[in-house]
């Protein structure tokens, strides 16, 4: 059959499972706009900026599992995704991006709105292609879905020129996908796995250190039944979170720099730590030589260049984390530690994740209530910062999936669109957008989107009026220069929302929480935005210094430290009632020129 | 800790463009130095070799080869250190050659077993194969005439034997 190239794409992304594409529209792509006309079963969700479009597929990607697809223009339109496309490389995260190039003849000439796509995301994408001839474009378009999906998960990128979109040619389409020099080890090495199994039965002490693979490759049942079999504590990481059940007995919550005492406590002290599908990230280990002195190391991943990368394992087990897992359940024997398990809940009831209760509104309490008002079932996105560490805290994850997350690029702006993307991904479920007044306005323009196609996601801004996790550390580590951190100047976010089509809730006291928060899940026909006053200076603890060890742990804050709200009488925070009246509206401080 | 060794890695990558790039961009995003790099075609057009020298411990490169072996275009990725290989590899170099110097600089070639490739009244070109300390040497013994230009290919490598990728 001779068709278009642009048919011949979206043919493709057709065969390829694709319902939902997100993107913006330009020059280089506009035949391929052209024939979205004639895909009904191919929705496009127009966004006010490229990056929305790259976040949002993440978003789709990591609350279904299914391949999130992205599309822009050439030039500006491409770079765009640039930082999505590397937030979806740090976390493993399946996006197909399309961006559209100037004509092939112009290519390389400083052509209008040319940029070297792909020269720009080798180092942030798994792969990429430039298709210069019409006739590759099936294959490279169900290669790419094969990249993006299979092994270590990532981010692809297929940059297609306008002629090519609108050559003729003889399509076929692909049946199967064979790349010779990639193929991906699933099936885990049994030699390998007998002596883990050997490692786990001898260990008096033993860890399950539970990473984003683990999400990814569905692993849920099977890290639950090692976990009880061997009656073993679990800890996860942030992009781990859901990967066991956080109200589970055995879990210890998050790990790393703000994870639980308990969980670190209880890491340095382990013999053997079962790490799975984890990448023994910085903010995980601190300083690698003084982290788990004491343990051996069982290390399960897909991709084998994470294996010795950070620790040298005793037991490296390369493969899908899932399969393993399988094989590992039925070899274990499953001696128990009773012992090891008492004294770890020792110290979960001496070093228990707090906040202070003292009638101030704090974030750690309004991420518990979202938790308890959605039964913990919401698909909770966050943007990053302080809010973000809390909610990993805070929310108990139950399921995966339910936690979504910029964790290795740590990516503000993040929040909003992955959150559009998961409700799209996920109509049923009830999603939460926890964000900071910083993070929202880096892609607060998705707002529109959110409103159009009236999506009910509840988009909770814990307003502290600073870029909090900045400021925190410039508290603690640059005696107090509060240096270009103060949000005050901000725009009012009811209004803002209100603007948007958006329902807005303000809420000043933790009395007004739980209502706020039902009112807004209650509004099923757009988004809430509720904007949070939260304490001023409250800070994330447990807090274990960047590149520091267990020893410098800050459990909470230190007494000699300023006082908490000390801001508290400030007219800001006067409101009497919760939900803020129209009177209490005019309260919020007009934004000052700087 | 390890020792830092001179490794040489061959890399068996796909003949597409863009994959020398690549290549490359993964060793300086990472922070590893290339000491040299030579790429050709194979006895199979449509795959290329590289031969990659690098410096590093144990570890760094056992990380590199992982690395390597990621990239989608890459098929095989071999560290030659406990390998017994050939290796060579080729310079031009362009030496002032005035009448009066020009037998001593002849028998100097000849020794390295070297070829004089091109004369001018006021030069030679030498080409000369080998490992990279015996072309050091003979730069080193030509350096006295003026040398006006060099180059040199970067070393290629094969195991010995009927061991092969």
């Amino acid at each position: 059959m001779r068709v278009k190239g642009s048919r011949a794409l979206l043919e493709s992304l057709k065969r390829e499972g694709v319902d939902t594409i997100f993107g913006y529209p330009g020059g280089a792509v506009i035949p391929i706009y052209d024939m979205i006309y004639q895909f009904p079963d191919i929705r496009h969700i127009l966004v006010r900026h490229e990056q929305g479009a790259g976040h949002m597929a993440e978003g789709y990607a990591l609350a279904t599992g299914k391949v999130g697809v992205c599309l822009a223009t050439s030039g500006p339109g491409a770079t765009n995704l640039v930082t999505p496309l590397a937030d979806a490389m740090m976390d493993s995260v399946p996006i197909v991006a399309i961006t559209g190039q100037v004509r092939s003849n112009l290519i390389g000439t400083d052509a209008f709105q040319e940029a070297d796509i792909t020269g720009i995301t080798m180092p942030i994408t798994k792969h990429n292609w430039l298709v210069k001839d019409v006739n590759q474009l099936p294959e490279i378009v169900a290669e790419a879905f094969h990249v993006a999906r299979s092994g270590r998960p990532g981010p692809v990128l297929i940059d297609i020129p306008r002629d090519v979109s609108d050559a003729e040619f003889e399509y076929t389409p692909v049946e199967s996908v064979d790349i010779p020099t990639y193929k991906p080890t699933t099936r885990g090495h049994s030699v390998q796995i007998k002596r883990a199994a050997e490692l786990i039965d001898q260990a008096k002490k033993p860890i399950l250190y539970v990473g984003g693979g683990a999400n990814h490759a569905y692993a849920f049942n099977e890290v639950r039944e090692l976990a009880e079999k061997i009656n073993t504590p679990v800890t996860t990481t942030l992009k781990g979170l859901g990967a066991f059940p956080e109200t589970h007995p055995l879990s210890l919550g998050m790990l790393g720099m703000h994870g639980t005492a308990y969980a670190n406590y209880a890491v340095s002290e382990c013999d053997l730590l079962i790490a799975v599908g984890a990448r023994f990230d910085d903010r995980v280990t601190g300083k690698v030589a003084e982290w788990v002195p004491n343990a051996k190391i069982i290390h399960i991943d897909i991709d084998p260049a994470e294996i010795g990368k950070v620790l040298l394992a005793d037991v490296p087990i390369v493969g899908d984390v899932k399969a393993i897992l399988t094989e590992l359940n039925k070899v274990v024997k499953g001696k128990q530690h009773p012992e090891w398990v008492s004294q770890i809940n020792k110290l979960k009831q001496d070093f228990p994740l707090h906040y202070p209760n003292d009638g101030v509104l704090h974030g750690q309490y309004v991420i518990e209530q979202i938790g308890e008002v959605s039964n913990h079932d919401a698909i909770c996105v966050t943007d990053v910062g302080q809010h973000q560490m809390w909610a990993a805290q805070f929310f108990k994850c139950e399921r995966p999936r339910q936690f979504v997350t910029s964790g290795g690029l740590g990516t503000m702006g993040f929040g909003l669109p992955a959150a559009i993307g998961a409700q799209f991904g996920a109509p049923d479920k009830p999603v939460f957008c926890v964000t900071g007044d910083g993070s929202i306005q880096m892609c607060i323009q998705e707002l529109m989107v959110a409103t159009i196609y009236k999506l009910p996601i509840k988009i909770c801004i814990l307003n502290n009026q600073f870029l909090g996790m900045v400021r925190q550390w410039q508290e603690l580590f640059h005696e107090n220069r509060y240096s270009s951190v103060d949000l005050e100047a901000s725009p009012d976010f009811v209004k803002l929302a209100e603007a948007y089509g958006a329902h807005a809730i303000r809420c000043f006291k933790p009395s007004g929480v739980r209502a706020a928060l039902e009112e807004a899940m209650s509004i099923t026909d757009r988004p809430t935005v509720l904007d949070f006053r939260i304490s001023k200076e409250e800070n994330v603890y447990p807090m274990i210094p960047s590149g520091g060890t267990i020893h410098q742990m800050v459990v909470q804050r230190p007494p000699d430290m300023v006082p908490l709200d000390s801001y508290i009488a400030s007219e800001t925070y006067m409101g009497e009632d919760d939900q803020a009246t129209q009177e209490e509206k005019e309260t919020v401080p007009v934004p000052r020129a700087k | 800790m390890t020792q830092t060794q001179q490794h040489t890695i061959s890399v068996l990558v796909e003949n597409k463009p863009g994959v020398l790039a690549r290549v490359a961009l993964l060793f300086s995003r990472r922070g590893y130095n290339i000491e040299s790099l030579a790429v050709s075609i194979t006895e199979n057009p449509s795959i290329s070799r590289m031969t990659v020298v690098v410096n590093g411990d144990e570890q760094e490169v056992e990380q590199i080869t992982k690395q390597l072996h990621k990239l989608i275009d890459v098929s095989k990725v071999q560290d030659y250190i406990d390998v017994p290989i050939i290796a060579r590899e080729l310079a031009l170099i362009k030496v002032n050659a005035e009448v009066n110097n020009r037998t001593a600089i002849l028998q100097l070639v000849e020794i390295f077993r070297g070829r004089v490739i091109d004369m001018s009244d006021k030069t030679f070109v030498i080409e000369v194969t080998g490992g990279n300390d015996k072309i050091d040497a003979l730069e080193k013994l030509l350096e006295p005439y003026g040398i006006r230009e060099l180059v040199r290919t970067g070393r290629i490598a094969m195991a010995r034997g009927v061991r092969g990728m």
